[in-house]
C-alpha cells in the first residue's frame, strides 16, 4: 500500500478502484522495413482493431447516450474503412518501405491539412475526426490502450495529471466517485468542479499518475487531502466510519437548509453559491443557497467546437433564473483566458496568459460575442432576479464601455418589443488592485462588487496560482488582503451599495469570521460549504467580529492572522 | 456500365448524415462507384472523398457504377437519394 499527500480540493471519502485518465505516449520513430507484405497486414490487423473497438463504443455510445452521441463514432467508422485513405497508406508502406506508423500518419496529415483549409465549418470539424481515428489506429499499431472517458460503466476515481473542462464534461457523474492529479490547487479548474460535482478530490499529488495504476483501489481523502493506494482491510474499514461520520455531519447541517443565515446577535448576511451549469442549481436547492453569486458562463462555451448559439445560452440563463425561483442570481459575463482556453477562438498563445487579452478586454473586443450574450440575458431577465457582472475590471472606462454595450442591446430588445427587466442590478468583480484601490470611485456607477479573491490573491502576490513552487504566496489571510477587502466594502456601503465575494475565500472556515467582521454582505461558495457555513456563522458575534477584524488589519503576518482568529473563535 | 444524373433538393446539400448514409449503402457493393460534380469524380465509397466534393442544394450530380452488381447498386442509391428527400 502507497499513501500521497496532496491538496484537499473537495470535502468527502470516496473509495473505488482506479480509472487513468492518461493519453498515452504515441511518439514512434521512421523506419525502413523489408518486410512488406508483413507490414501492410500489420496495418490492416490495426485497422481491424480499431474498427472492433469504435463498434463497441458506438453500440454502448447508443444505448446511454443516444443516436445523437451515437453519430460521431459511425463516421469515425467510415473514416476508418475509407478506401481513399486506406489505399495511400498500403502504397505509401510498399513504395516508400517505410513502417506503417509513418505511412499512417503522413497519408492522415496530408487530409487533415486538406480539410482544415476548407472554408466551411463542418469540413474543418471533419479534420478532428480524422485525427481521433489516427490515434486510435496508432494506438493499435503500438500495443497501447486509448482512453475513453465517457465510456466509464462501473464506479471509479479518476486519476490524471489534471482534469481539462472538456475532460470533466465527458464525465459521467453517476460514476465518477472522486478523482486526483497530479498538479493543481484549491482554486484551479478540477478542484473547483469537484465541489460543483459534489464529489470528494485531492489535487497536487504530484506523483498519483506515477504510482497509481487502472484497477488499483484507491482511497480519496478529500478532508485531509490524503490517497491511500491499495490500502490494508482495516485503512478501508477506518475509511468507511469516517465517511459515515461526515454524513453524520452533513445530516446535521441539513437542518439548516431552510434557515437564514443569522449571526448570534442577529445580523443578516446572505449564502449563495457558485454554479457553472444549469445542472448545478439542484445542489444549491439542496443546500439552502439564497442565491446565486456567481454563474460562471464559460462552461456554455467550453467542451465544443463552436460559439454558442444567443438561443442556447437564453435557454441556459432562463433555465437559471427560473430555476432559482426570484432569488438572486448573479451571471458573470464570459471570462475566457487564463487558464480557460477555447481552441476554436483560435486566439495566440500568450506568454502570460493571466495578464493578457481575457476576460471583460477579450469581450470589448471581440463585440459580436459580447452582445450576444449580453442579448441572451436581457431576454432571460424577465423569468426572475438578474444581475449582471463584468469579469476583470481594471479601469472605470472599461465598466463603461461594456455598460454602454448593455444599453445600447437593451434598447435595440424594448424597440423590438421584448419583455427586458427594468431592474438588473450592474455590478463587476473586483479582482484587480487597481480597482480595489479605487472602489470608491466604481462605488459611484456600479450597483455592487463581487470580490473575485482568487484572482485578486494573485494579481496582489504577484504570485500565478497555478504554478506549485510560490503557492505559498497564496495567502488569503494576509493583512493585505483583508486591507483590500476592507477597501471594497466600506467604499459600497459608503454609497449605499452592497458588496459580496465569489472566490474561495468567502467559504473558508478561518475568514468567514474576518469577513463577516469586515461587513461583508454577501458570500458566494460551493453549494456544498453553505451549510457549514451558516452553521458557523449562527455562532459568531457580528460585533465581536468587528473588533477582531480591526485587530488583524493591523497585524504583520499571516500567521498573526490565523493566530488571532483562532484564539477568537476558540 | 450503369449511370444516372440527379439535383440535389435537401437544403443542407450532401453532408454530414447524407454523406454517410450514401457511402454505407455503396460500400454494399462490389461494383466500382463514383460520384461526379462539377467534373471532379471521386469514389462513392469514400467519405473524405464525397466530403471533399462540398455538394450543396441545387447541384447537379452524377452517379456511375461499374461491375457484376451496378444496375442493382444504382437502384439502392437512387432508392435512398428520394426516400431520404435528399435529390430527385
Amino acid at each position: 500500500m502507497t499513501f500521497l499527500q496532496g491538496i484537499a480540493a473537495s470535502n468527502g471519502i470516496a473509495i473505488a478502484k482506479a480509472y487513468r485518465l492518461v493519453e498515452p505516449n504515441l511518439s514512434f520513430e521512421k523506419k525502413t522495413v523489408e518486410e512488406i507484405t508483413s507490414e501492410v497486414n500489420r496495418f490492416k490487423a490495426a485497422i481491424e482493431k480499431s474498427k472492433a473497438e469504435l463498434e463497441a463504443i458506438r453500440d454502448r455510445a447508443h444505448i446511454e447516450l443516444g443516436a445523437d452521441k451515437a453519430a460521431i463514432f459511425e463516421a469515425h467508422l467510415l473514416v476508418l474503412t475509407d478506401p481513399e485513405l486506406n489505399g495511400p497508406i498500403e502504397d505509401k508502406i510498399k513504395s516508400e518501405k517505410v513502417n506503417a506508423e509513418t505511412a499512417l500518419k503522413e497519408t492522415a496529415d496530408m487530409f487533415v491539412m486538406m480539410f482544415e483549409q476548407m472554408d466551411n465549418e463542418y469540413m474543418k470539424e471533419r479534420a478532428a475526426d480524422i485525427r481521433d481515428v489516427t490515434k486510435r489506429v496508432l494506438s493499435h499499431l503500438l500495443g497501447v490502450q486509448l482512453v475513453n472517458p465517457s465510456m466509464i460503466a462501473e464506479e471509479v476515481i479518476i486519476v490524471a495529471e489534471d482534469l481539462t473542462p472538456s475532460d470533466t464534461a465527458q464525465l459521467n457523474r453517476q460514476y465518477v466517485l472522486g478523482f486526483t492529479t497530479d498538479i493543481g490547487g484549491r482554486t484551479s479548474h478540477s478542484a473547483i468542479m469537484a465541489r460543483s460535482m459534489e464529489i470528494p478530490a485531492v489535487v497536487g499529488t504530484k506523483t498519483a499518475t506515477e504510482e497509481i495504476i487502472n484497477g488499483d483501489l484507491v482511497i480519496v481523502d478529500g478532508l485531509k487531502g490524503e490517497v491511500h493506494i491499495n490500502p490494508t482491510p482495516e485503512l478501508i474499514e477506518e475509511y468507511r466510519n469516517i465517511h459515515q461520520q461526515y454524513e453524520a455531519q452533513k445530516t446535521e447541517w441539513a437542518k439548516l437548509v431552510n434557515e437564514k443565515t443569522v449571526s448570534a446577535d442577529d445580523h443578516h448576511v446572505e449564502l449563495a453559491a457558485n454554479i457553472g451549469t444549469p445542472n448545478d442549481l439542484k445542489g444549491v436547492i439542496e443546500n439552502g443557497g439564497e442565491g446565486v453569486g456567481l454563474y460562471r458562463t464559460e462552461f456554455l462555451y467550453m467542451g465544443r467546437d463552436q460559439l454558442p448559439t444567443e438561443e442556447e445560452q437564453f435557454e441556459a440563463y432562463k433555465a437559471v433564473l427560473e430555476g432559482m425561483n426570484g432569488k438572486p442570481v448573479v451571471v458573470r459575463t464570459l471570462d475566457i483566458g487564463g487558464d480557460k482556453e477555447l481552441p476554436y477562438l483560435q486566439l495566440p498563445k500568450e506568454l502570460n496568459p493571466f495578464l493578457g487579452f481575457r476576460a471583460i478586454r477579450l469581450c470589448l473586443e471581440e463585440q459580436d460575442i459580447f452582445r450576444t450574450q449580453l442579448r441572451a440575458l436581457l431576454r432571460a431577465s424577465s423569468y426572475g432576479n438578474l444581475k449582471i457582472m463584468f469579469p476583470m475590471i481594471a479601469t472605470l472606462d472599461e465598466f463603461r464601455e461594456a455598460k454602454a454595450f448593455l444599453e445600447d442591446e437593451k434598447q435595440k430588445l424594448i424597440a423590438a418589443d421584448q419583455k427586458v427587466s427594468d431592474s438588473i442590478e450592474l455590478g463587476i468583480m473586483v479582482e484587480i488592485p487597481s480597482t480595489a484601490v479605487l472602489a470608491d470611485q466604481f462605488a459611484k456607477e456600479v450597483d455592487f462588487f463581487s470580490i473575485g479573491t482568487n484572482d485578486l490573491i494573485q494579481y496582489t502576490m504577484a504570485a500565478d496560482r497555478m504554478n506549485q513552487r510560490v503557492s505559498y504566496l497564496y495567502q488569503p489571510y494576509s493583512p493585505s488582503i483583508l486591507r483590500l477587502v476592507k477597501m471594497v466594502i466600506d467604499a459600497a456601503h459608503a454609497e449605499g451599495k452592497w458588496a459580496g465575494m465569489c472566490g474561495e475565500m468567502a467559504g473558508d472556515e478561518t475568514a468567514i469570521p474576518l469577513l463577516l467582521g469586515l461587513g461583508l454582505d454577501e458570500f458566494s461558495m460551493s453549494a456544498t460549504s453553505i451549510l457549514k457555513a451558516r452553521s458557523q456563522i449562527k455562532k459568531l458575534n457580528k460585533s465581536e467580529m468587528e473588533s477582531l477584524a480591526n485587530k488583524v488589519l493591523n497585524m504583520q503576518t499571516t500567521a498573526q492572522v490565523i493566530e488571532a482568529v483562532n484564539a477568537a473563535t476558540k | 456500365m450503369a449511370e444516372k444524373q440527379f439535383k440535389v433538393t435537401a437544403d443542407t446539400g450532401i453532408h454530414a448524415r447524407p454523406a454517410t448514409l450514401l457511402v454505407q449503402t455503396a460500400s454494399k457493393f462490389d461494383s466500382e462507384i463514383n460520384l461526379e460534380y462539377k467534373g471532379k469524380k471521386v469514389n462513392l465509397k469514400s467519405i473524405m472523398g464525397v466530403m471533399s466534393l462540398g455538394i450543396g442544394q441545387g447541384a447537379d450530380i452524377s452517379i456511375t457504377a461499374e461491375g457484376s452488381d451496378s444496375e442493382e447498386a444504382l437502384r439502392s442509391l437512387e432508392e435512398l437519394l428520394k426516400k431520404e428527400g435528399l435529390a430527385e
